[in-house]
């Protein structure tokens, strides 16, 4: 099973489900869409993100503080694909949401809204065999993250038992924005070539559209989260939508603002 | 949490020992990117220990740098005032920087200084682990960078300054209660970014895989002490052995080598804070109020935790003791039954801290003092002739901010050597 990546780079948006409310998160989901994301990674709030950078570390707890819950996020997932059944839609949790709701129960549940797949940040591969077992059952995608410093017996194991495709991490580091693209982007999706005809998708930093156009050259998708998170921080609630579109648009370069 | 379990506890054997397990807890729940560097440190942490030159060195160390071996001392007065089990105290308290850190901190360093690596980070909640590091990387002129929670830096602020003029940098962690839990988040962010070129000391029996089984191999060396010095002051092993519990590395290093020891009870105690409900304490393993079995920094184990799995607040007047997960170890031992738990409120530790202090003439860190206040419940309860052993990890020094506001001695001291009953 892959996700089918429409065009070359395609677009993969990261939201914070609940920042600035569940609404709000479903309305910017349907407008990046819209605007042309092949998928919405539909972030679970959690109460220690130590993957993420500050920007996503506030979106996170303001989430948390307004009550949002896993249940929500499913909910959400679900109107999501009512409105747009064409569009890709993976869940992207921490470990512990999922495990406090049970796996097999959560599995359930992410195939009963819709979700194509699912993705757990501090999953790695020795640890996921039931996990793996769970998700296939449930006929959901397992999308696990490689990064520039796995060894390449890693990275087989990594693209092996991912489904839809292979999340690379741009950089060394957790995420957030920056200026430009690591050097060890490109060695990365090249490494992982030679192990999986998945689409790799490149996460990570990855903030503008200079950056998707660059990674395009050799990276079959970016996936961008710092950078929609942050504008809607910085955003009305209501204005939060169009100003998500908008952004999506211009990252996909069919900008008015480029 | 039936899903959990079976989630959590399908390998099996070898396997299982292979992935760090203690039972179905603890494994390895981290960001790819730090994987390799997990790996790195296991193997380098097995060639550490079957190399007689790393042993030499460490336990050269532990001997002339730090202080081992730390006394067992038997404490007549408090033994008398309590009227029951005879009580021997492992005096982790006698430490050099004073409390049992620096024996994990010594290894790891020494590990790093292997491995090549010039750059420390390390989180710290009282500021002893914090001290221990700081102080070995002055010791091997390495670069140190702390990461402590606001909160925590305000109540320990003796020991914030004591890391500084040990030339470390400490960086403050205002996110969440701003206390332990939040500065290993921050550390272990750090230790991503700068994963190639940095080593994270731990400083407890915490996190993904090594680090609960090699920061119990360095504090192993508490009960392999106490075991040698029991048989020859008392002749026989203690009946129970008793220490704190916040992530769990004394209370692993001072059970290790009994825990063969059928007839020997284990007692960890936790913090029980100011009440029962969810943010009032930190006590894993309370029956009520308690924690379930989740994944919170790299490891399966006990945790605080809501309905819908957020971490959940802590509160404890010990910053050490003040953290919503334990030791996987620890996971283990309860549910077996090995080992029990209990836990020890606010004000029962300051009291223990005061019985201490006048029975003794030892003052406890404020974390100790939860296993004395047990130790004061504990041994009336024994009769004379049983040994009841307690760990006290180390010594109040760092706490006297917290006791000046916490205590009201005026009017209290009689100057006779007796201790008033509150
Ligand atoms: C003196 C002392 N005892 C105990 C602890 C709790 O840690 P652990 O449970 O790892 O021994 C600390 C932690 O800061 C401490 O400083």
């Amino acid at each position: 099973m892959a996700i089918a990546f429409k065009k070359r780079p395609g677009l993969v948006i990261y939201l914070t489900t609940g920042d600035p409310d569940l609404e709000t998160t479903r309305l910017m989901a349907i407008e990046a869409i819209d605007a042309g994301a092949d998928v919405i990674e539909l972030g679970v709030p959690f109460s220690d993100p130590l993957a993420d950078g500050p920007v996503i570390q506030r979106a996170s707890q303001r989430a948390v503080l307004r009550g949002t819950r896993l249940e929500d996020v499913l909910r959400v997932c679900r109107e999501i694909r009512a409105a747009r059944p064409q569009a890709g839609l993976l869940l992207f949790s921490y470990l512990n949401p999922v495990l406090r709701m049970g796996l097999e129960k959560f599995a359930q549940a992410a195939r009963d809204a819709g979700a194509d797949g699912v993705l757990l940040t501090d999953m790695i591969v020795e640890e996921a065999e039931e996990y793996r077992r769970v998700m296939r059952q449930a006929g959901l995608m397992p999308v696990f993250l490689a990064a520039p410093t796995s060894p390449d017996e890693r990275l087989q194991a990594i693209a092996e038992a991912c489904e839809g495709f292979v999340y690379a991490i741009s950089r060394v580091g957790i995420t957030g924005t920056q200026a430009e693209l690591a050097g060890d982007a490109e060695a990365l999706v090249e490494r992982l070539r030679g192990f999986t005809k998945l689409p790799i998708a490149l996460g990570f930093g990855v903030s503008t559209r200079e950056h998707v156009r660059a990674l395009g050259e050799f990276a079959d998708a970016a996936v961008v989260g710092s950078a929609i998170v942050g504008l809607i921080e910085r955003t009305p609630a209501e204005q939060a939508p169009r100003a998500v579109g908008e952004l999506v648009q211009q990252l996909c370069g069919g900008a008015k603002t480029a | 949490m039936d899903s959990t379990a079976s989630a959590m506890g399908t390998i099996a054997g070898a396997a299982r020992e292979a992935l760090g397990r203690f039972g179905v807890y603890g494994g390895r729940y981290v960001p790819e990117t730090l994987m390799a560097a997990l790996l790195e440190l296991e193997a380098a942490y097995a060639a550490a220990q079957a190399d007689p030159a790393f042993h030499a060195e460490l336990d050269g160390l532990l001997k002339d740098y730090c202080g081992r071996p730390t006394p067992l001392y038997a404490a007549r007065r408090l033994s008398e005032m309590l009227g029951g089990a005879r009580i021997y105290l492992k005096r982790e308290d006698l430490l050099h920087t004073g409390a049992h850190k620096i024996n994990n901190a010594l290894g790891q360093a020494l590990l790093a200084r292997r491995m090549g690596k010039q750059r420390i980070i390390a989180e710290t909640g009282a500021g002893q682990h914090g001290v221990a590091t700081a102080t070995v990387c002055a010791l091997f002129g390495m670069e140190c960078v702390v990461y402590m929670g606001e909160e925590d830096m305000r109540r320990q602020e003796l020991n914030v300054f004591r890391m500084r003029l040990l030339g470390a940098e400490v960086r403050g962690v205002g996110a969440g209660s701003a206390t332990l839990k939040d500065a290993i988040n921050e550390a272990m962010r750090d230790w991503v970014t700068n994963v190639r070129s940095s080593f994270y000391i731990l400083g407890s029996a915490l996190g993904a895989h090594p680090y609960p089984t090699m920061v119990r191999d360095f504090q192993r060396v508490i009960s392999r002490e106490s075991k040698r010095q029991i048989l020859e002051q008392a002749g026989r092993l203690p009946d129970a052995v008793i220490a704190c519990v916040g992530g769990g590395s004394n209370a692993i290093g001072a059970f290790y080598e009994y825990i063969p020891e059928e007839n020997v009870a284990l007692i960890g105690v936790e913090a029980g804070g100011r009440g029962h409900g969810l943010g009032e304490h930190a006590a894993r393993f309370a029956q009520q109020g308690g924690g379930v079995p989740g994944v919170l920094q790299g490891t399966y184990s006990y945790v605080l935790q809501d309905e819908a799995g957020q971490i959940a607040a802590t509160h404890s007047v010990s910053a050490g003791l003040d953290y919503a997960s334990v030791g996987p170890e620890h996971a283990m031992l309860h549910d077996s039954g090995r080992a029990t738990y209990t836990s020890a409120t606010d004000a029962e530790a300051l009291e223990a801290t005061k019985v201490l202090s006048r029975t003794e003439g030892i003052i406890p860190a404020l974390e100790s003092a939860h296993a004395i206040a047990e130790v004061i419940k504990f041994a009336p309860r024994l009769g004379k002739e049983k040994i009841v052993m307690v760990n006290v990890s180390g010594r109040g020094d760092k706490d006297m901010g917290i006791l000046t506001r916490e205590m009201d001695l005026s009017g209290d001291a009689t100057g006779t050597g007796k201790v008033s009953a509150r």
